[in-house]
């Protein structure tokens, strides 16, 4: 099986390597098309801010070949943002291959409630689970998230996540699957999310 | 929910734990990653090493072991100690650490928080602060807690936020070693006024000593040292203990 993880400017992508060795999993990182086109599974990292990230990927095509990809492609963190349709982190234009918009939690918190910290920084428990993604988690798992932006509830959700409001923890459509969190960093629960998208 | 987070400290010199510890399971004690295996077997939340190596050669062997830790553990984890460059976090950073936490040389180059930002994401830079009651004040200091600072704490906390700061790692040197509690007011205080997580450290001594933080120190996360090397609180039971006092953890 040839794994490759898409190689763009998106800070530190060290942890899915080692994730992926963990599973007993060879892979390639790579911005070269033909590599990512024959490869069976396509994995898209994400750290950084979304507009710079669009522009890297533009100026590669990169954004014309990702959504084009047959093959299962997962995204995470920023990757799951950029293939949604828009992104409020500097007025991005994103992918598009999710039909939903991604937008700031709000810093501010009404009085008396309690206060809520942006980025989202911890663990925090995912529920109404779908897709094969998460087959063997449990209801309110617990996975490592890291963000200051999220994609709203939409038909597309496979789990969601409470932070100040519902989010999409996980998108999936067609080939097409996406985790907000950092799975690599999420124990076994996320070893468990890894393993069952190779296992794909 | 969000949980709150219980984090373990490990002190590294050249590329080993110091201060011992009583894992009398652990072949080697001063092995960090044997260790760091342990805990995260254990269910701790996030790791922090902290390397006092001065040596060059101790350096490289710190990048040696965050490329060993991230190879055998799957729950984050942040190195601090001794970290002054952009392209000192670029090696930790490519090695496999999640995080960097900087200290005194943010006190003395300010600037430096936002180059990090900038360059690498506020989600991977931790400030730690080591503060002092002195007076009527809280004071920054640096090199240990030795040296005192003209920065006033609650003041120095906003701004590193300002400066891009993801995360703050609060010690009090007044509570620190003490195993009497954490500093609860200033912890409280400063949560108040940060809009990012703050994770308190030194004093804890006792399971209740952890509620209180996240209680009435409104702590992001608890982070002790000798207590869990020497299992005078063993995370488990830390842990399901705080479930039962409401508050949220991962188990």
């Amino acid at each position: 099986m040839k794994t490759v993880i898409i190689k763009y400017n998106a800070g530190n992508v060290q942890s899915v390597m080692y994730a992926l060795e963990r599973l007993g999993t060879s892979y390639l990182l790579t911005d070269d098309e033909a590599e990512i086109r024959s490869a069976d599974k396509v994995i898209f990292p994400g750290v950084g801010e979304a507009s710079t990230a669009m522009a890297y990927l533009r100026e590669r095509r990169l954004d014309k070949l990702i959504p084009s990809l047959k093959q299962p492609v997962l995204g995470t963190c920023v990757g799951m943002q950029l293939m949604c349709r828009y992104s409020e982190e500097n007025d991005t234009t994103c992918m598009g291959i999710f039909d939903i918009d991604v937008r700031r939690f709000p810093s501010s918190h009404q009085a008396g409630e309690p206060r809520l910290k942006v980025p989202h920084t911890g663990w925090n428990s995912i529920h109404t689970l779908q897709g094969p993604l998460t087959n063997g988690l449990s209801e309110n798992a617990y996975v490592y998230f890291v963000h200051s932006y999220a994609a709203d509830v939409c038909p597309e959700t496979t789990a969601v996540c409470d932070y100040v409001r519902p989010f999409s923890a996980m998108l999936h459509r067609d080939n097409f699957y996406a985790a907000q969190f950092h799975a690599e960093i999420s124990g076994d629960v996320g070893q468990r999310i890894l393993e069952n998208f190779l296992k794909l | 929910m969000l949980t709150k987070r219980i984090i373990p400290c490990l002190d590294i010199k050249d590329g080993r734990t110091v201060k011992g510890t009583n894992f009398v399971n652990l072949r080697d004690a001063g092995d960090p990653v044997s260790l760091a295996a342990i805990y995260a077997e254990q269910g701790a939340d996030e790791l922090v090493f902290l390397d006092i190596t001065a040596t060059v050669d101790g350096r490289k062997t710190l990048i040696d072991l965050v490329r060993n830790v991230a190879h055998t553990i799957n729950i984050p984890f942040t190195v601090g100690g001794g970290i002054s460059s952009v392209a000192d976090v670029s090696a930790l950073l490519n090695a496999g650490a999640d995080k960097i936490s900087i200290n005194s040389s943010a006190v003395r180059n300010p600037e430096l928080v936002n180059e990090l930002a900038l360059e690498f994401g506020s989600q991977c830079i931790v400030v730690a602060i080591d503060t002092r009651y002195v007076g009527t004040e809280h004071i920054v200091h640096t090199h240990g807690g030795r040296k005192p600072t003209e920065l006033r704490t609650i003041a120095w906390a906003k701004e590193v936020e300002d400066r891009g700061a993801g995360e703050l790692l609060l010690t009090s040197m007044d509570t620190d070693g003490t195993k009497a509690g954490f500093a609860l007011e200033l912890t409280a205080q400063i949560s108040g006024v940060a809009n990012i997580p703050v994770i308190a450290s030194g004093g804890a001594g006792s399971m209740d000593h952890f509620v209180d933080v996240f209680t009435s120190g409104k702590a992001d996360a608890g982070l002790a040292a000798s207590i869990f090397h020497f299992k005078e609180i063993e995370i488990p039971a830390l842990k399901e203990y705080l479930r039962t006092k409401g508050i949220e953890m991962r188990l």
